[in-house]
């Protein structure tokens, strides 16, 4: 146990610096899966087709196990960063179009019919009435694909990308065990955090009138 | 007005679900389509904000073609109230209300105003409720704010697809009367669907009873009661309704027409009624100069007579289990 302790106030600086490091992969990846998903979730429910085909489109992406993602994307952009960042993209689409999708299909048909009845245009209904009724459904996709990309950076390490699977890598490979478990543990906080801070965030922008509590 | 002109609707291309079906309704009427479910009350009725479109057929509003107004303009300029009420569950009362003076950017401070007036008129104390989400709100209080909604715009026209089906029968009866009190003060035309007779002879200035999307008759309530067009509408609103609805009843429902001495009376210093003489003044007459008879008049020639047996025999009809006594 002291050698835990001990390890972690000699290298505070360098689990920070690994930790900040995982933080811009994991987040850059969430934030432009956001960008593009959402609009994706919202734009495909207009037309049943495109929605099948988009949601098949994803699933497939989420199959591709991590560690051939990475793979599989060098031949594209090389290594590091870039590599690592498009990789956890990828995987944040899925949940995030799929929930965006889902969200807005599953608002109450007579709330959307009163909304046309008054005279609503459907855009105007999109982002009036179901967007904001859809923001818990959309924002537990952004959880899980930020907790799913904090989960997976550890492994962009390998394709020299830092980040907290620096940390447990060397740790393992030079028998390093307080080095290799405070990377982990680092990691685990740091989804549970940004999932905290994600659901103070969710309950901000959610309003008072859909909320269970 | 609205003006329905062989209107008819098919989704797939063969079943009519409304099927060349005509109807006028004036201005300040408050008309209910009746009829069993699925006979197209409800495709009728979005027809008239384009919820639907008419697969033939036209429908005009004050003579102009609603096919010529842009179907968002065309429903902002309708109210509309359904089952299911369907308020937005993330926006406050008052911000449900202001929803449609806001789509067209109303001052806010005017809209502000008149959700207060919309709240009281539909009988809601704003202090109360103007700020609560609707998930706050009891089933009737609700579908209140659901029709405060549907005249934010004031609107000439108010669409309501069985809005109160769904409350219980007390809640139900408060905003029937409601809705009569606020139709004799704002002269609007409201076109009211229901499944329900009861309801529809309750609150109809007119009732068009429709069967398979086609109209079988269009009338005032008492008209539909005593002088069914058919069996079908017959058998619809039974037979026993119009002996239930005794504000209904007129000297000429009740009276004996094959009185053997008819001839003999002599009209001219007697207590007389007309066949249109409510049932009620009938009584009071009866009860006030003590008569046993009194004579139902037309122009000058009895018709009729009312006596304590043919009271009596009201009477029967109306009491159940006393049919045929
Ligand atoms: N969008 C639709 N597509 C296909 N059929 C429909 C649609 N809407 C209504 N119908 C059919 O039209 C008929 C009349 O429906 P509706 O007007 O809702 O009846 P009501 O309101 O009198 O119960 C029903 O048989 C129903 O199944
Ligand atoms: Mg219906």
């Amino acid at each position: 146990m002291e050698k835990y302790i001990y390890y972690v106030l000699n290298n505070w600086d360098k689990i920070l610096f690994r930790s900040s490091e995982h933080v811009f992969l994991a987040f850059t990846a969430v934030a432009l899966a956001c960008l593009v998903g959402i609009p994706i979730g919202l734009l495909i429910n207009r037309n049943k087709q495109l929605a099948n085909f988009v949601m098949n489109g994803a699933n497939i992406l989420q199959t591709v196990p991590s560690l051939a993602m990475f793979a599989l994307l060098i031949p594209l952009v090389g290594i590091r960063d870039k590599n690592a960042i498009l990789a956890l993209f990828l995987y944040g689409l899925l949940p995030i179009i799929k929930n965006t999708y889902t969200g807005i299909r599953n608002v109450d048909p007579a709330i959307t019919e009163a909304a046309k009845g008054m005279g609503m245009s459907s855009f105007q209904m999109l982002y009036k009435v179901q967007t904001p009724l859809a923001v818990p459904v959309i924002m537990a996709g952004v959880r899980i694909a930020t907790v799913t990309g904090i989960g997976v950076a550890t492994i962009a390490t390998l394709i020299g990308s830092g980040g907290l699977g620096a940390l447990i890598y060397q740790g393992i490979s030079v028998m390093n065990y307080p080095m290799m478990i405070s990377g982990a543990l680092a990691a685990a906080l740091l989804a549970l955090l940004t999932d905290y801070i994600l659901g103070l965030l969710e309950r901000l922008m959610t309003s008072k009138g859909i909320t269970t509590k | 007005m609205i003006q329905l002109i062989d209107v008819s609707k098919t989704f797939n291309g063969k079943d009519m679900v409304v099927d060349n079906l005509s109807l006028e309704i004036k201005q300040g009427e408050l008309v209910v389509l009746v009829g069993e479910s699925g006979c197209g009350k409800t495709t009728t009725m979005k027809m008239i904000n384009r919820l639907e479109e008419a697969s033939s057929g036209t429908i005009k509003i004050n003579g102009k073609d609603i096919k010529e107004t842009n179907a968002i303009d065309l429903r902002r300029n309708i109210g509309y109230v359904i089952q299911q009420v369907g308020l937005f569950p993330h926006l406050t009362v008052g911000q449900n209300i202001g929803v449609v003076p806001r789509l067209t950017k109303n001052d806010p401070a005017k809209i502000a105003k008149r959700t207060i007036e919309l709240l009281e008129m539909t009988g809601l104390k704003h202090e109360d409720y103007l700020n609560r989400y609707p998930k706050e709100l009891s089933g009737g209080q609700q579908q209140r704010v659901g029709v405060a909604r549907a005249l934010a715009n004031n609107p000439d026209i108010v669409l309501m697809d069985e809005p109160f089906s769904a409350l219980d029968p007390i809640t139900r009866c408060q905003l029937q009367d409601e809705l009569l009190n606020l139709q004799k003060e704002l002269h609007k035309t409201f076109v009211f669907v229901t499944h329900d007779v009861d309801e529809a002879i309750k609150i109809g200035d007119k009732i068009a009873v429709i069967q398979d999307g086609r109209i079988m008759q269009y009338d005032t309530p008492e008209t539909i009661l005593k002088k069914p067009a058919n069996q079908f509408i017959q058998n619809f609103v039974g037979q026993d309704r119009l002996w239930k609805t005794p504000e209904m009843l007129r000297a000429l429902d009740i009276m004996d027409d094959n009185y053997d001495n008819m001839k003999a009376i002599e009209v001219k210093d007697m207590v007389f009624v007309q066949p249109d003489t409510p049932l009620s003044e009938v009584l009071k007459l009866h009860e006030k100069h003590n008569l046993s008879i009194i004579p139902v008049v037309e122009q000058g020639v009895t018709v009729g007579v009312i006596t304590e047996p043919s009271i009596l025999s009201l009477l029967a009809e109306i009491i159940p289990g006393s049919e045929g006594l």
